[in-house]
Protein backbone atom coordinates (compact mmCIF):
# COMPACT_ATOMS: atom_id res chain seq x y z
CA UNK A 1 0.00 0.00 0.00
CA UNK A 2 1.34 3.48 -0.73
CA UNK A 3 0.42 6.72 0.96
CA UNK A 4 0.25 10.23 -0.34
CA UNK A 5 2.47 12.83 1.27
CA UNK A 6 -0.67 14.61 2.47
CA UNK A 7 -1.76 11.50 4.31
CA UNK A 8 1.58 11.19 6.02
CA UNK A 9 1.57 14.86 6.96
CA UNK A 10 -1.90 14.54 8.41
CA UNK A 11 -0.79 11.53 10.44
CA UNK A 12 -3.72 9.86 8.77
CA UNK A 13 -2.38 6.48 7.73
CA UNK A 14 -4.86 3.61 7.53
CA UNK A 15 -4.62 1.51 10.70
CA UNK A 16 -4.22 -2.25 10.36
CA UNK A 17 -6.60 -2.49 7.43
CA UNK A 18 -9.50 -1.89 9.86
CA UNK A 19 -11.01 1.22 8.40
CA UNK A 20 -13.51 1.08 5.61
CA UNK A 21 -13.03 4.06 3.28
CA UNK A 22 -14.18 7.36 4.73
CA UNK A 23 -17.56 8.67 3.68
CA UNK A 24 -17.94 11.74 1.48
CA UNK A 25 -14.86 13.90 2.02
CA UNK A 26 -15.97 17.26 3.40
CA UNK A 27 -12.87 18.79 1.81
CA UNK A 28 -10.82 21.79 2.79
CA UNK A 29 -11.93 24.72 4.91
CA UNK A 30 -10.48 28.20 4.93
CA UNK A 31 -8.97 28.59 8.41
CA UNK A 32 -7.39 31.81 9.68
CA UNK A 33 -5.11 31.56 12.67
CA UNK A 34 -3.25 34.31 14.51
CA UNK A 35 0.06 32.92 15.72
CA UNK A 36 2.82 34.90 17.43
CA UNK A 37 1.24 38.09 16.13
CA UNK A 38 1.04 36.98 12.48
CA UNK A 39 -2.09 36.02 10.57
CA UNK A 40 -2.00 32.78 8.62
CA UNK A 41 -4.69 31.97 6.08
CA UNK A 42 -4.77 28.24 5.50
CA UNK A 43 -6.83 25.63 3.70
CA UNK A 44 -7.20 22.74 6.13
CA UNK A 45 -9.29 19.67 6.64
CA UNK A 46 -11.44 19.92 9.75
CA UNK A 47 -9.59 16.97 11.29
CA UNK A 48 -6.20 18.74 11.36
CA UNK A 49 -5.15 19.28 14.97
CA UNK A 50 -3.76 22.61 16.10
CA UNK A 51 -0.43 20.82 16.57
CA UNK A 52 -0.33 19.52 12.99
CA UNK A 53 -1.41 22.90 11.65
CA UNK A 54 1.55 24.52 13.41
CA UNK A 55 4.13 21.95 12.45
CA UNK A 56 3.08 20.57 9.08
CA UNK A 57 1.14 23.39 7.47
CA UNK A 58 2.83 26.50 8.84
CA UNK A 59 6.30 25.12 9.49
CA UNK A 60 6.52 26.19 13.12
CA UNK A 61 8.24 23.01 14.26
CA UNK A 62 9.32 24.29 17.66
CA UNK A 63 6.16 22.78 19.15
CA UNK A 64 6.72 19.04 19.46
CA UNK A 65 4.57 15.94 19.06
CA UNK A 66 5.34 13.41 21.77
CA UNK A 67 2.34 11.19 22.47
CA UNK A 68 -0.41 12.86 20.39
CA UNK A 69 -2.86 11.91 23.17
CA UNK A 70 -2.60 14.56 25.87
CA UNK A 71 -0.26 12.62 28.11
CA UNK A 72 3.16 14.27 27.68
CA UNK A 73 2.79 18.05 27.28
CA UNK A 74 5.40 18.36 24.48
CA UNK A 75 2.76 20.06 22.33
CA UNK A 76 1.90 22.75 24.90
CA UNK A 77 1.17 26.17 23.39
CA UNK A 78 -0.63 29.23 24.72
CA UNK A 79 -4.12 30.09 23.50
CA UNK A 80 -5.18 33.54 24.70
CA UNK A 81 -2.43 33.19 27.29
CA UNK A 82 -3.61 29.84 28.66
CA UNK A 83 -1.53 26.69 28.27
CA UNK A 84 -3.22 23.90 26.32
CA UNK A 85 -2.28 20.63 24.61
CA UNK A 86 -2.37 21.45 20.90
CA UNK A 87 -2.64 17.75 19.98
CA UNK A 88 -6.16 17.35 21.41
CA UNK A 89 -7.89 20.23 19.72
CA UNK A 90 -8.76 20.97 16.10
CA UNK A 91 -7.08 23.97 14.46
CA UNK A 92 -10.36 25.27 13.04
CA UNK A 93 -11.71 25.72 16.58
CA UNK A 94 -9.15 28.44 17.29
CA UNK A 95 -10.01 31.08 14.73
CA UNK A 96 -10.05 34.49 16.36
CA UNK A 97 -7.78 33.48 19.24
CA UNK A 98 -4.21 34.55 19.94
CA UNK A 99 -1.87 31.56 19.73
CA UNK A 100 1.68 31.74 21.09
CA UNK A 101 4.33 29.11 20.45
CA UNK A 102 7.93 28.84 21.58
CA UNK A 103 8.94 30.74 18.41
CA UNK A 104 6.97 33.71 19.74
CA UNK A 105 8.77 33.89 23.09
CA UNK A 106 12.35 34.71 22.24
CA UNK A 107 15.06 34.56 19.59
CA UNK A 108 18.60 33.14 19.80
CA UNK A 109 20.03 36.62 20.28
CA UNK A 110 17.23 37.75 22.58
CA UNK A 111 16.18 34.89 24.80
CA UNK A 112 13.12 34.91 26.99
CA UNK A 113 14.16 34.77 30.69
CA UNK A 114 12.79 31.22 30.91
CA UNK A 115 14.83 30.13 27.90
CA UNK A 116 17.95 31.66 29.43
CA UNK A 117 17.22 30.00 32.78
CA UNK A 118 16.77 26.57 31.18
CA UNK A 119 20.24 26.93 29.64
CA UNK A 120 21.76 28.22 32.86
CA UNK A 121 20.28 25.45 35.04
CA UNK A 122 20.55 22.50 32.63
CA UNK A 123 16.77 22.32 32.35
CA UNK A 124 17.07 19.86 29.46
CA UNK A 125 19.19 17.19 27.83
CA UNK A 126 17.82 16.22 24.42
CA UNK A 127 15.53 19.27 24.35
CA UNK A 128 12.49 17.53 22.91
CA UNK A 129 10.18 18.39 25.79
CA UNK A 130 11.68 21.87 26.29
CA UNK A 131 9.41 24.06 24.11
CA UNK A 132 6.41 22.54 25.88
CA UNK A 133 8.05 22.92 29.28
CA UNK A 134 8.81 26.60 28.66
CA UNK A 135 5.36 27.49 27.29
CA UNK A 136 3.84 25.61 30.21
CA UNK A 137 6.09 27.32 32.76
CA UNK A 138 5.26 30.76 31.37
CA UNK A 139 1.52 30.20 31.82
CA UNK A 140 2.12 28.55 35.16
CA UNK A 141 3.85 31.65 36.51
CA UNK A 142 0.89 33.73 35.38
CA UNK A 143 -1.49 31.32 37.16
CA UNK A 144 0.58 31.66 40.33
CA UNK A 145 0.52 35.45 40.05
CA UNK A 146 -3.27 35.44 39.83
CA UNK A 147 -3.54 33.16 42.87
CA UNK A 148 -4.71 29.94 41.22
CA UNK A 149 -4.55 26.90 43.47
CA UNK A 150 -3.02 23.50 42.76
CA UNK A 151 -3.47 20.20 44.53
CA UNK A 152 -0.36 21.08 46.56
CA UNK A 153 -2.03 24.25 47.92
CA UNK A 154 -3.01 23.67 51.54
CA UNK A 155 -5.32 26.63 52.12
CA UNK A 156 -7.81 26.97 49.28
CA UNK A 157 -9.62 29.91 50.85
CA UNK A 158 -6.63 32.21 50.29
CA UNK A 159 -5.90 33.27 46.74
CA UNK A 160 -2.18 33.48 47.37
CA UNK A 161 0.43 30.93 46.44
CA UNK A 162 3.64 30.10 48.23
CA UNK A 163 5.55 28.63 45.31
CA UNK A 164 7.45 25.79 46.98
CA UNK A 165 9.29 23.17 44.94
CA UNK A 166 6.39 20.82 45.67
CA UNK A 167 4.04 23.40 44.13
CA UNK A 168 6.25 23.77 41.05
CA UNK A 169 6.35 20.00 40.57
CA UNK A 170 2.59 19.59 40.91
CA UNK A 171 1.91 22.52 38.60
CA UNK A 172 4.32 21.19 35.97
CA UNK A 173 3.16 17.56 36.10
CA UNK A 174 1.53 17.89 32.68
CA UNK A 175 4.98 18.07 31.09
CA UNK A 176 6.89 14.82 31.03
CA UNK A 177 10.65 14.82 30.42
CA UNK A 178 11.96 11.57 29.00
CA UNK A 179 15.51 12.60 29.93
CA UNK A 180 14.56 13.25 33.54
CA UNK A 181 15.84 16.83 33.60
CA UNK A 182 13.29 17.65 36.31
CA UNK A 183 15.74 19.04 38.87
CA UNK A 184 17.04 21.57 36.37
CA UNK A 185 13.52 22.41 35.22
CA UNK A 186 12.40 23.17 38.78
CA UNK A 187 15.53 25.26 39.37
CA UNK A 188 14.98 27.23 36.15
CA UNK A 189 11.39 28.04 37.02
CA UNK A 190 12.18 29.00 40.60
CA UNK A 191 14.95 31.28 39.34
CA UNK A 192 12.63 33.15 36.96
CA UNK A 193 9.90 33.32 39.62
CA UNK A 194 12.35 34.94 42.03
CA UNK A 195 13.62 37.35 39.36
CA UNK A 196 10.02 38.41 38.69
CA UNK A 197 9.24 38.79 42.38
CA UNK A 198 12.34 40.93 42.86
CA UNK A 199 11.15 43.38 40.22
CA UNK B 1 -9.08 9.78 11.84
CA UNK B 2 -12.18 9.88 9.64
CA UNK B 3 -13.04 13.08 7.83
CA UNK B 4 -16.01 15.00 9.21
CA UNK B 5 -18.05 18.11 8.61
CA UNK B 6 -17.26 20.94 11.00
CA UNK B 7 -20.23 22.98 12.17
CA UNK B 8 -19.70 26.00 14.38
CA UNK B 9 -22.90 26.62 16.32
CA UNK B 10 -23.69 30.27 16.94
CA UNK B 11 -26.27 29.61 19.64
CA UNK B 12 -27.98 26.83 21.57
CA UNK B 13 -30.80 26.34 19.11
CA UNK B 14 -28.37 26.03 16.20
CA UNK B 15 -26.39 23.43 18.17
CA UNK B 16 -29.52 21.46 19.02
CA UNK B 17 -30.86 21.78 15.49
CA UNK B 18 -27.67 20.37 14.01
CA UNK B 19 -27.76 17.44 16.46
CA UNK B 20 -31.41 16.70 15.75
CA UNK B 21 -30.79 16.69 12.00
CA UNK B 22 -27.83 14.34 12.18
CA UNK B 23 -27.87 11.35 14.55
CA UNK B 24 -24.18 10.76 13.70
CA UNK B 25 -23.08 14.23 14.83
CA UNK B 26 -21.22 14.92 18.09
CA UNK B 27 -20.85 18.10 20.12
CA UNK B 28 -17.30 19.14 20.93
CA UNK B 29 -16.27 21.04 24.08
CA UNK B 30 -12.57 21.01 24.91
CA UNK B 31 -12.09 18.00 22.67
CA UNK B 32 -9.66 16.36 25.09
CA UNK B 33 -11.65 13.13 25.11
CA UNK B 34 -13.46 13.29 21.78
CA UNK B 35 -10.40 14.10 19.63
CA UNK B 36 -8.46 11.29 21.30
CA UNK B 37 -11.27 8.78 20.68
CA UNK B 38 -11.76 9.98 17.09
CA UNK B 39 -8.07 9.53 16.40
CA UNK B 40 -8.36 5.93 17.64
CA UNK B 41 -11.57 5.57 15.59
CA UNK B 42 -13.49 4.54 18.68
CA UNK B 43 -15.75 7.52 17.97
CA UNK B 44 -16.55 8.12 14.31
CA UNK B 45 -18.86 11.13 14.02
CA UNK B 46 -19.36 12.35 10.46
CA UNK B 47 -20.08 15.83 11.85
CA UNK B 48 -18.61 17.70 14.81
CA UNK B 49 -20.68 20.53 16.26
CA UNK B 50 -18.44 23.11 17.94
CA UNK B 51 -20.33 24.57 20.90
CA UNK B 52 -17.50 26.72 22.22
CA UNK B 53 -19.09 29.99 21.08
CA UNK B 54 -22.25 29.35 23.10
CA UNK B 55 -22.64 31.66 26.12
CA UNK B 56 -22.41 28.84 28.68
CA UNK B 57 -19.13 29.66 30.43
CA UNK B 58 -20.44 31.58 33.43
CA UNK B 59 -20.21 30.57 37.05
CA UNK B 60 -22.91 32.37 39.02
CA UNK B 61 -24.67 32.30 42.36
CA UNK B 62 -28.22 30.96 42.45
CA UNK B 63 -30.93 32.75 44.45
CA UNK B 64 -31.02 29.91 47.02
CA UNK B 65 -27.31 30.30 47.77
CA UNK B 66 -26.21 27.51 45.44
CA UNK B 67 -23.89 27.86 42.48
CA UNK B 68 -24.46 27.35 38.75
CA UNK B 69 -21.44 26.08 36.85
CA UNK B 70 -21.72 26.74 33.12
CA UNK B 71 -21.38 23.70 30.87
CA UNK B 72 -18.56 25.38 28.96
CA UNK B 73 -16.72 26.80 31.95
CA UNK B 74 -13.28 25.21 31.82
CA UNK B 75 -12.33 22.79 34.56
CA UNK B 76 -9.44 25.10 35.56
CA UNK B 77 -11.72 28.11 35.86
CA UNK B 78 -14.31 26.15 37.85
CA UNK B 79 -11.77 24.75 40.32
CA UNK B 80 -10.33 28.20 40.90
CA UNK B 81 -13.52 30.19 41.24
CA UNK B 82 -13.26 31.68 44.71
CA UNK B 83 -16.79 30.63 45.71
CA UNK B 84 -16.06 27.03 44.70
CA UNK B 85 -12.80 27.08 46.63
CA UNK B 86 -14.45 28.48 49.73
CA UNK B 87 -17.78 26.65 49.73
CA UNK B 88 -17.05 23.36 47.97
CA UNK B 89 -13.35 22.56 48.51
CA UNK B 90 -14.03 18.90 47.64
CA UNK B 91 -14.89 19.98 44.10
CA UNK B 92 -11.80 22.15 43.71
CA UNK B 93 -9.60 19.30 44.90
CA UNK B 94 -11.31 16.72 42.70
CA UNK B 95 -10.82 18.85 39.59
CA UNK B 96 -7.25 19.80 40.48
CA UNK B 97 -6.40 16.12 41.01
CA UNK B 98 -7.53 15.28 37.49
CA UNK B 99 -5.48 15.30 34.29
CA UNK B 100 -2.95 18.17 33.94
CA UNK B 101 -3.18 21.97 34.02
CA UNK B 102 -3.05 22.11 30.20
CA UNK B 103 -5.88 19.58 29.88
CA UNK B 104 -7.97 21.31 32.54
CA UNK B 105 -7.67 24.57 30.57
CA UNK B 106 -9.34 22.86 27.62
CA UNK B 107 -11.71 20.50 29.44
CA UNK B 108 -15.25 21.76 29.95
CA UNK B 109 -17.55 20.84 32.82
CA UNK B 110 -20.03 19.10 30.51
CA UNK B 111 -17.33 17.26 28.59
CA UNK B 112 -15.84 16.07 31.86
CA UNK B 113 -19.14 14.42 32.87
CA UNK B 114 -19.41 12.78 29.46
CA UNK B 115 -15.84 11.52 29.14
CA UNK B 116 -15.74 7.84 28.36
CA UNK B 117 -14.08 4.97 30.18
CA UNK B 118 -10.32 4.43 30.05
CA UNK B 119 -10.78 0.64 29.75
CA UNK B 120 -7.88 -0.42 27.50
CA UNK B 121 -10.09 -2.73 25.43
CA UNK B 122 -12.61 0.00 24.80
CA UNK B 123 -9.75 2.00 23.23
CA UNK B 124 -8.42 -0.95 21.21
CA UNK B 125 -10.71 -1.30 18.20
CA UNK B 126 -9.41 -4.81 17.51
CA UNK B 127 -10.66 -6.12 20.90
CA UNK B 128 -14.18 -7.31 21.72
CA UNK B 129 -16.00 -4.70 23.79
CA UNK B 130 -19.72 -4.51 24.48
CA UNK B 131 -19.52 -0.80 25.20
CA UNK B 132 -17.94 0.03 21.85
CA UNK B 133 -19.65 -2.69 19.85
CA UNK B 134 -22.71 -4.14 21.59
CA UNK B 135 -22.79 -7.93 21.54
CA UNK B 136 -19.09 -8.39 20.78
CA UNK B 137 -18.17 -9.52 24.30
CA UNK B 138 -16.04 -8.04 27.07
CA UNK B 139 -12.30 -8.51 26.77
CA UNK B 140 -11.70 -7.13 30.26
CA UNK B 141 -13.57 -9.78 32.24
CA UNK B 142 -11.10 -12.52 31.31
CA UNK B 143 -8.28 -10.11 30.46
CA UNK B 144 -6.19 -7.58 32.34
CA UNK B 145 -8.63 -5.79 34.61
CA UNK B 146 -6.57 -3.94 37.19
CA UNK B 147 -8.32 -0.59 36.64
CA UNK B 148 -11.82 -2.04 36.45
CA UNK B 149 -14.92 -1.87 38.62
CA UNK B 150 -15.78 -3.77 41.79
CA UNK B 151 -19.30 -2.46 42.41
CA UNK B 152 -22.38 -2.52 40.20
CA UNK B 153 -20.73 -4.50 37.39
CA UNK B 154 -22.58 -6.74 34.95
CA UNK B 155 -21.62 -9.72 32.85
CA UNK B 156 -21.57 -7.33 29.89
CA UNK B 157 -19.13 -4.72 31.21
CA UNK B 158 -16.90 -3.99 34.21
CA UNK B 159 -15.64 -0.56 33.14
CA UNK B 160 -15.27 2.40 35.50
CA UNK B 161 -16.21 6.01 34.92
CA UNK B 162 -12.93 7.94 35.05
CA UNK B 163 -14.09 11.41 36.11
CA UNK B 164 -12.89 12.82 39.42
CA UNK B 165 -15.10 15.89 39.18
CA UNK B 166 -18.23 13.73 38.89
CA UNK B 167 -17.39 11.97 42.17
CA UNK B 168 -17.32 15.29 44.01
CA UNK B 169 -20.57 16.31 42.28
CA UNK B 170 -22.19 13.08 43.52
CA UNK B 171 -21.24 13.94 47.10
CA UNK B 172 -22.65 17.44 46.60
CA UNK B 173 -26.05 16.32 45.19
CA UNK B 174 -25.50 18.36 42.03
CA UNK B 175 -28.06 18.48 39.22
CA UNK B 176 -27.29 18.52 35.52
CA UNK B 177 -29.21 21.14 33.54
CA UNK B 178 -30.21 19.93 30.09
CA UNK B 179 -31.66 21.71 27.07
CA UNK B 180 -33.50 19.77 24.39
CA UNK B 181 -35.93 20.73 21.62
CA UNK B 182 -38.70 20.14 24.17
CA UNK B 183 -37.30 22.61 26.66
CA UNK B 184 -35.12 22.67 29.73
CA UNK B 185 -35.03 19.91 32.36
CA UNK B 186 -32.66 18.77 35.05
CA UNK B 187 -31.25 15.39 36.00
CA UNK B 188 -29.94 14.67 39.51
CA UNK B 189 -26.30 13.62 39.25
CA UNK B 190 -27.06 10.19 40.68
CA UNK B 191 -29.50 9.51 37.85
CA UNK B 192 -27.21 10.94 35.19
CA UNK B 193 -24.67 8.13 34.78
CA UNK B 194 -25.84 4.53 34.45
CA UNK B 195 -24.72 1.12 35.61
CA UNK B 196 -23.74 -1.14 32.69
CA UNK B 197 -26.48 -3.79 32.96
CA UNK B 198 -27.34 -5.12 29.51
CA UNK B 199 -26.68 -1.79 27.80
CA UNK B 200 -23.08 -0.82 28.59
CA UNK B 201 -22.99 1.21 25.37
CA UNK B 202 -25.08 3.83 27.20
CA UNK B 203 -22.94 5.66 29.72
CA UNK B 204 -25.58 8.19 30.74
CA UNK B 205 -29.26 9.05 30.48
CA UNK B 206 -28.56 12.03 28.25
CA UNK B 207 -30.12 11.81 24.78
CA UNK B 208 -28.14 12.38 21.59
CA UNK B 209 -29.93 15.64 20.85
CA UNK B 210 -29.77 17.00 24.37
CA UNK B 211 -27.25 19.65 25.38
CA UNK B 212 -25.90 20.15 28.89
CA UNK B 213 -26.11 23.84 29.72
CA UNK B 214 -24.96 23.88 33.35
CA UNK B 215 -24.35 21.94 36.53
CA UNK B 216 -26.06 23.27 39.66
CA UNK B 217 -24.70 22.88 43.18
CA UNK B 218 -27.28 23.25 45.94
CA UNK B 219 -26.43 25.44 48.92
CA UNK B 220 -24.58 23.10 51.30
CA UNK B 221 -23.10 25.07 54.20
CA UNK B 222 -21.42 22.03 55.76
CA UNK B 223 -19.55 21.31 52.50
CA UNK B 224 -16.86 23.74 53.69
CA UNK B 225 -15.68 20.68 55.63
CA UNK B 226 -14.95 18.36 52.74
CA UNK B 227 -12.09 16.72 50.89
CA UNK B 228 -11.20 14.62 47.89
CA UNK B 229 -8.77 11.80 48.47
CA UNK B 230 -7.41 10.17 45.33
CA UNK B 231 -5.24 7.04 45.36
CA UNK B 232 -3.27 6.38 42.17
CA UNK B 233 -0.09 4.84 40.81
CA UNK B 234 1.81 8.13 40.85
CA UNK B 235 0.99 11.23 42.89
CA UNK B 236 0.11 13.51 39.98
CA UNK B 237 -1.33 13.26 36.44
CA UNK B 238 -2.82 9.77 36.75
CA UNK B 239 -6.33 8.41 36.88
CA UNK B 240 -7.71 7.19 40.22
CA UNK B 241 -7.45 3.59 41.30
CA UNK B 242 -9.85 4.51 44.06
CA UNK B 243 -11.01 7.92 45.22
CA UNK B 244 -13.31 9.26 47.91
CA UNK B 245 -15.22 12.53 48.01
CA UNK B 246 -16.22 13.17 51.60
CA UNK B 247 -18.27 15.89 53.26
CA UNK B 248 -18.53 15.71 57.04
CA UNK B 249 -19.99 17.85 59.79
CA UNK B 250 -19.30 16.88 63.39
CA UNK B 251 -20.82 18.73 66.35
CA UNK B 252 -21.05 17.71 70.02
CA UNK B 253 -19.02 14.56 69.23
CA UNK B 254 -21.70 13.47 66.80
CA UNK B 255 -21.79 13.18 63.02
CA UNK B 256 -24.47 15.65 61.97
CA UNK B 257 -24.06 15.46 58.20
CA UNK B 258 -22.09 13.11 56.03
CA UNK B 259 -21.81 12.57 52.29
CA UNK B 260 -19.56 10.00 50.71
CA UNK B 261 -18.98 9.10 47.06
CA UNK B 262 -16.41 6.75 45.56
CA UNK B 263 -14.54 6.94 42.27
CA UNK B 264 -12.63 4.27 40.37
CA UNK B 265 -14.91 1.51 41.64
CA UNK B 266 -17.96 1.56 39.37
CA UNK B 267 -19.45 2.49 36.00
CA UNK B 268 -20.70 5.69 37.66
CA UNK B 269 -19.69 7.85 40.61
CA UNK B 270 -20.72 5.64 43.53
CA UNK B 271 -22.67 7.41 46.24
CA UNK B 272 -22.12 5.47 49.46
CA UNK B 273 -25.62 5.53 50.93
CA UNK B 274 -25.14 2.43 53.10
CA UNK B 275 -22.08 3.95 54.76
CA UNK B 276 -23.79 7.31 55.22
CA UNK B 277 -26.70 5.66 56.99
CA UNK B 278 -24.42 3.98 59.52
CA UNK B 279 -22.45 7.15 60.12
CA UNK B 280 -25.27 9.65 60.52
CA UNK B 281 -25.84 10.41 64.19
CA UNK B 282 -22.95 8.21 65.34
CA UNK B 283 -19.84 9.24 67.22
CA UNK B 284 -16.94 9.71 64.82
CA UNK B 285 -14.63 6.84 65.79
CA UNK B 286 -12.22 4.67 63.80
CA UNK B 287 -14.45 1.65 64.49
CA UNK B 288 -17.59 3.21 63.05
CA UNK B 289 -15.68 4.48 59.99
CA UNK B 290 -14.43 0.96 59.33
CA UNK B 291 -17.88 -0.53 59.88
CA UNK B 292 -19.43 1.94 57.45
CA UNK B 293 -16.74 1.15 54.86
CA UNK B 294 -17.30 -2.61 55.29
CA UNK B 295 -21.03 -2.16 54.77
CA UNK B 296 -20.56 -0.14 51.59
CA UNK B 297 -18.13 -2.64 50.06
CA UNK B 298 -20.08 -5.72 51.16
CA UNK B 299 -21.42 -6.39 47.68
CA UNK B 300 -18.09 -5.73 45.95
CA UNK B 301 -16.77 -8.33 43.50
CA UNK B 302 -13.09 -8.46 42.61
CA UNK B 303 -11.74 -9.78 39.31
CA UNK B 304 -8.32 -11.27 38.69
CA UNK B 305 -6.27 -8.07 38.93
CA UNK B 306 -8.47 -5.57 40.74
CA UNK B 307 -9.49 -7.36 43.94
CA UNK B 308 -7.04 -5.12 45.82
CA UNK B 309 -9.45 -2.24 45.24
CA UNK B 310 -11.93 -3.65 47.77
CA UNK B 311 -9.62 -3.22 50.75
CA UNK B 312 -8.14 -0.06 49.23
CA UNK B 313 -11.58 1.53 48.99
CA UNK B 314 -12.34 0.72 52.62
CA UNK B 315 -9.07 2.22 53.81
CA UNK B 316 -9.52 5.29 51.66
CA UNK B 317 -12.96 5.89 53.16
CA UNK B 318 -11.58 5.53 56.68
CA UNK B 319 -8.69 7.87 55.97
CA UNK B 320 -10.90 10.54 54.41
CA UNK B 321 -13.28 10.50 57.37
CA UNK B 322 -10.44 10.44 59.89
CA UNK B 323 -8.77 13.42 58.24
CA UNK B 324 -11.96 15.48 58.29
CA UNK B 325 -12.71 14.53 61.91
CA UNK B 326 -9.22 15.55 62.99
CA UNK B 327 -9.72 18.90 61.30
CA UNK B 328 -12.91 19.39 63.32
CA UNK B 329 -11.05 18.67 66.54
CA UNK B 330 -8.10 20.88 65.65
C1 LIG C 1 -3.82 12.19 29.44
C2 LIG C 1 -5.15 12.45 30.11
C3 LIG C 1 -5.27 12.28 31.46
C4 LIG C 1 -6.50 12.52 32.09
N1 LIG C 1 -6.60 12.32 33.44
C5 LIG C 1 -7.80 12.51 34.05
C6 LIG C 1 -7.99 12.28 35.45
O1 LIG C 1 -7.05 11.92 36.18
N2 LIG C 1 -9.23 12.48 35.99
C7 LIG C 1 -10.28 12.89 35.23
O2 LIG C 1 -11.36 13.08 35.78
N3 LIG C 1 -10.15 13.11 33.92
C8 LIG C 1 -8.95 12.92 33.32
N4 LIG C 1 -8.83 13.12 31.97
C9 LIG C 1 -10.03 13.35 31.18
C10 LIG C 1 -10.42 14.80 31.03
O3 LIG C 1 -10.85 15.29 32.29
C11 LIG C 1 -11.56 14.83 30.02
O4 LIG C 1 -11.03 14.48 28.75
C12 LIG C 1 -12.24 16.18 29.91
O5 LIG C 1 -12.82 16.54 31.15
C13 LIG C 1 -13.32 16.14 28.84
O6 LIG C 1 -13.84 17.44 28.66
P1 LIG C 1 -13.87 18.12 27.18
O7 LIG C 1 -14.58 19.39 27.29
O8 LIG C 1 -12.50 18.15 26.62
O9 LIG C 1 -14.75 17.03 26.44
P2 LIG C 1 -14.90 16.72 24.88
O10 LIG C 1 -13.81 15.79 24.49
O11 LIG C 1 -15.08 17.96 24.11
O12 LIG C 1 -16.30 15.96 24.91
C14 LIG C 1 -16.50 14.75 25.61
C15 LIG C 1 -17.92 14.28 25.29
O13 LIG C 1 -18.88 15.17 25.83
C16 LIG C 1 -19.78 15.61 24.82
N5 LIG C 1 -20.15 16.98 25.19
C17 LIG C 1 -19.28 17.99 25.48
N6 LIG C 1 -19.97 19.08 25.90
C18 LIG C 1 -21.29 18.75 25.87
C19 LIG C 1 -22.49 19.45 26.20
N7 LIG C 1 -22.47 20.72 26.65
N8 LIG C 1 -23.67 18.81 26.08
C20 LIG C 1 -23.70 17.53 25.63
N9 LIG C 1 -22.60 16.83 25.28
C21 LIG C 1 -21.41 17.42 25.42
C22 LIG C 1 -19.04 15.44 23.53
O14 LIG C 1 -19.94 15.21 22.46
C23 LIG C 1 -18.20 14.20 23.80
O15 LIG C 1 -18.94 13.05 23.56
C24 LIG C 1 -7.61 12.93 31.32
C25 LIG C 1 -7.48 13.12 29.96
C26 LIG C 1 -6.27 12.89 29.32
C27 LIG C 1 -6.16 13.09 27.87
S1 LIG D 1 -15.14 -3.57 30.59
FE1 LIG D 1 -16.73 -2.57 29.34
S2 LIG D 1 -15.52 -1.10 28.19
FE2 LIG D 1 -14.04 -2.64 28.90
S3 LIG D 1 -13.95 -4.28 27.33
FE3 LIG D 1 -15.53 -4.87 28.77
S4 LIG D 1 -17.37 -4.05 27.78
FE4 LIG D 1 -15.69 -2.92 26.88
S1 LIG E 1 1.82 15.48 22.07
FE1 LIG E 1 0.21 16.55 23.02
S2 LIG E 1 0.39 15.92 25.07
FE2 LIG E 1 1.84 14.62 24.09
S1 LIG F 1 15.09 17.06 27.73
FE1 LIG F 1 14.83 15.18 26.69
S2 LIG F 1 12.71 14.85 27.04
FE2 LIG F 1 13.10 16.47 28.37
Amino acid sequence: MSFSIEQILRGDLPRGGQSPPAAADPGLLPVSLRINGHDYHLQLESRVSLLDALREFIGLTGTKKGCNQGACGACTVLVDGERVNSCLTFAVMHEGQEITTIEGLGQPDNLHPLQAAFIEHDGFQCGYCTPGQICSALAMLKEVAQGDASLATSDLTKAEVDLTDEEIRERMSGNICRCGAYLGIVDSIRDVYEQQKGQ
Amino acid sequence: MRAFTYTRAADTSAALGAAIQNPEAKFIGGGTNLVDLMREEVERPNEVIDINRLPLSQIEELPDGGLRLGALARNSHTANHLLVRQRYPVLTQAILSAASPQLRNLATNAGNLLQRTRCYYFYDITAPCNKRQPGSGCAAIGGFNRIHAILGTSEQCIATHPSDMAVALAALDATVQVQSANGQHSIPIEAFHRLPGDTPEQDTNLGHDELITAIDLPATPFATSSLYLKVRDRPSFAFALVSVAAVLKVADSQIKNVRLALGGVAHKPWRAHAAEEILTGAQPTAEIFRRAAEAELQAAIGYEHNAFKIELAKRTIVRALTTLTERHLA
